[in-house]
């Protein structure tokens, strides 16, 4: 065998850490992005699942079947689902009113929805309470039909729904945008009613930013905490939010308990999202592939 | 293959359009546009950007509301018909595919969404389906999506959805406008083939005069939201209504000249005037490839060739005529041997157009 015969092959398998780029400075960008992220992000997460321990796999077992923890779980993940699931046809008609149709004032709208975004939550909280609350404006018209919107399930949910809004309505409001009106107006010619047009051709469009939409108010919902806790009443195994909850016991210092919610919080968070993502993911390579 | 039954009462005009006027805002797209479409028609609307030929396409879909006229069709008035009860099949520039379904589920749309009571069943809209396949050339692609498929053949799939629904007319919109040109000049002699045997009136728009001259039975050419001509395309070529037409229509040479009697006089040259020709001091139009060259004692029009160079099987003569600049195009092989740079020669413009001067 020949050198010349060799040298292709010893060329070939080395695998490239990094293929040349035309950008430099690669070591130090990739070196910073992984300190950074190790600080901020891994190493409080790793610290999260390491404290739980201190007390035991009893003492975790023993936290997690409280039933206070259990009512707080259930609440905060129930609540949060359900105000992310409103969210998402509310929201698709708040973005669809804001891109389909040109009248005065619209910009204002728009700036409206970002108001969630902004508001310190503590401020929403307070606000929301002020109104919501038994002898505010809108609680107590509600009062009269019997329904409690304050200082119960009820309550946290519409501050779930506040807080949510802006997320569906942000990440779908580019997609309808973008939305090729050629494509409806073909529908239209082919004989597709009103409805037809919508359920075939605009919501298959912007199904997945909905999903985005959802995941990303229902993240949120789970860890909102200001703005719940004024209007929730916080009553153990009724209206106590999870987080809350974690307060409570870092207060009394229970940091391994604290932990553990945390911690649960964190694995079904981690597991609905990543159920998110497949489906998105399923959709995306249906209309690619 | 035929999609639609023989339709033995159709009066020789199947589309009738009456004084048409739209305006967006304070822009007038259409202004006062009538025109006819003969049953199983091939009708192309040809003009420049915003000269308001999509605009009436899309009043004939139903997706533009007229201000002022009458579009009928056979003995319905169209505009009384909501779009999708118009039956039209509608082919758009940029195919405007559905790009979460299949290519057989974008045919088969118009068809899956009638109401109960019309819609042909499973098997017999698979058939269908199958049968456009085949006539777009695009079987065994059924079940890939839009962005799997090549320019030409997504437009090929838009034309087969267009077609699913029976259409009463066919109305395209630039449907070559985004492909390459080899793609185009396929695409063009394939769908006129298409239309014939589909036997569908067919109203096609596009900005390409050759495309328009190449493919249609009768073209319509709107300018500034008017209709400045109609006719057949040998017709407007040869006989352009107006110097606009004349210059949209391919390439022009403009000379001033006067006509007296049935004389044409252009510096120290005379003929015939063309019939009809305006007396007086006109512009005298030709194309740049109608030229006759003679000796430079010769008759004709004198001329000072100061370049020539080859293009493919054209020549393009670079020459002052009557010192204006002027290019002009001969055939390679039958170029006489006096058009040289540097030499004077003689040229009659061979079909002069005479227009009165503006």
């Amino acid at each position: 065998m020949t050198v010349a015969a060799l040298a292709p092959v010893a060329g070939k398998p080395r695998t490239r850490w990094k293929e040349p780029s035309i950008l430099p400075g690669f070591p130090l960008a990739m070196g910073w992005t992984l300190t950074y992220l190790g600080l901020i992000v891994v190493l409080p997460l790793a610290a999260l699942v390491l404290r739980p321990w201190e007390a035991g796999l009893h003492g975790v077992w023993a936290t997690l079947t409280e039933d206070r923890v259990l009512a707080a779980l259930r609440l905060s993940f129930g609540t949060s689902l359900l105000a992310a699931l409103t969210n998402v046809p509310l929201g698709l008609m708040v973005a669809w009113t804001l891109t389909r149709y040109e009248f005065p004032g619209r910009r204002i709208v728009d700036a409206f929805v970002d108001l969630p975004f902004a508001l310190p939550t503590a401020v929403a909280g307070i606000a929301l309470t002020a109104i919501y609350g038994p002898t505010g404006v809108l609680g107590e018209q509600f009062a009269q039909f019997g329904l409690k919107t304050a200082y119960n399930p009820i309550g946290i949910y519409i501050a779930l729904l506040f807080i949510g809004l802006p997320f569906v309505v942000r990440t779908v409001q580019p997609v309808l945008q973008d939305l090729d009106r050629e494509v409806e107006e073909a529908a239209q010619t082919l004989g597709a009613t009103t409805f037809q047009r919508f359920r075939m051709v605009v919501l298959p469009a912007v199904l997945p930013a909905l999903i985005s939409g959802f995941s990303l108010a229902f993240a949120r919902a789970v860890g909102e905490y200001g703005s719940v806790i004024f209007i929730a009443g916080n009553m153990p195994l009724k209206s106590e939010i999870a987080p809350l909850l974690i307060v409570i016991k870092l207060e009394q210092y229970d940091y391994a308990g604290a932990a553990t919610v945390g911690l649960a919080m964190l694995v079904i968070s981690f597991g609905a999202l990543l159920g998110v993502n497949f489906l998105q993911i399923f959709l995306a390579r249906r209309g690619r592939a | 293959m035929n999609f639609r039954q023989a339709d033995d009462t159709s009066s020789a005009t199947a589309l009738e359009i009456k004084g048409v006027s739209k305006a967006f805002g304070r822009f007038p797209a259409l202004k006062n546009v009538s025109l006819q479409a003969k049953d199983k028609e091939f009708l192309a609307l040809l003009g420049p950007s915003g000269s308001g030929k999509t605009t009436l396409l899309r009043v004939l879909a139903g997706l533009e509301k007229p201000d002022a006229g009458e579009v009928r069709f056979g003995d319905e008035d169209f505009l009384a018909l909501p779009v999708r009860r118009r039956k039209v099949g509608m082919v758009f520039q940029h195919y405007a595919l559905f790009r979460h379904m299949t290519v057989a589920q974008n045919i088969a749309f118009g068809l899956t969404v009638r109401k109960r009571s019309e819609k042909p069943s499973k098997s017999e809209i698979a058939d269908r389906v199958n049968h456009l396949l085949q006539l777009v050339q695009l079987e065994g692609l059924d079940k890939r999506f839009p962005s799997q498929l090549s320019g030409g053949q997504r437009q090929r799939v838009a034309l087969a959805r267009a077609l699913a629904i029976e259409p009463k007319m066919l109305l395209l919109d630039e449907p070559f406008g985004a492909l390459d040109a080899q793609v185009r000049r396929e695409l063009r002699r394939w769908l006129r083939e298409l239309h014939d045997r589909a036997g569908v009136t067919t109203v096609f728009v596009t900005h390409d005069q050759e495309e328009a001259l190449d493919l249609a039975d009768r073209v319509a050419i709107l300018k500034d939201g008017e209709l400045v001509q109609l006719g057949a395309p040998n017709e407007v070529y040869e006989h352009p209504a107006n110097p606009f037409v004349f210059d949209f229509l391919g390439q022009a040479c403009r000379l001033r000249g006067v006509v007296e009697g049935a004389r044409l006089r252009v510096a120290d040259w005379e003929s015939a005037a063309p019939t009809g020709a305006p007396q007086g001091a006109v512009e005298v139009f030709f194309r740049p490839d109608e030229v006759a060259f003679a000796p430079a004692d010769g008759a004709g029009l004198a001329a000072e060739v100061k370049g020539v160079a080859q293009r493919g099987p054209d020549v393009r003569i670079d020459c002052l005529v009557e010192g204006a600049p002027m290019e002009l195009v001969g055939h390679g092989p039958t170029l006489p041997p006096g058009v040289t740079p540097g030499l004077s020669v003689r040229i009659k413009p061979l079909r002069p157009q005479v227009y009165a001067a503006g």
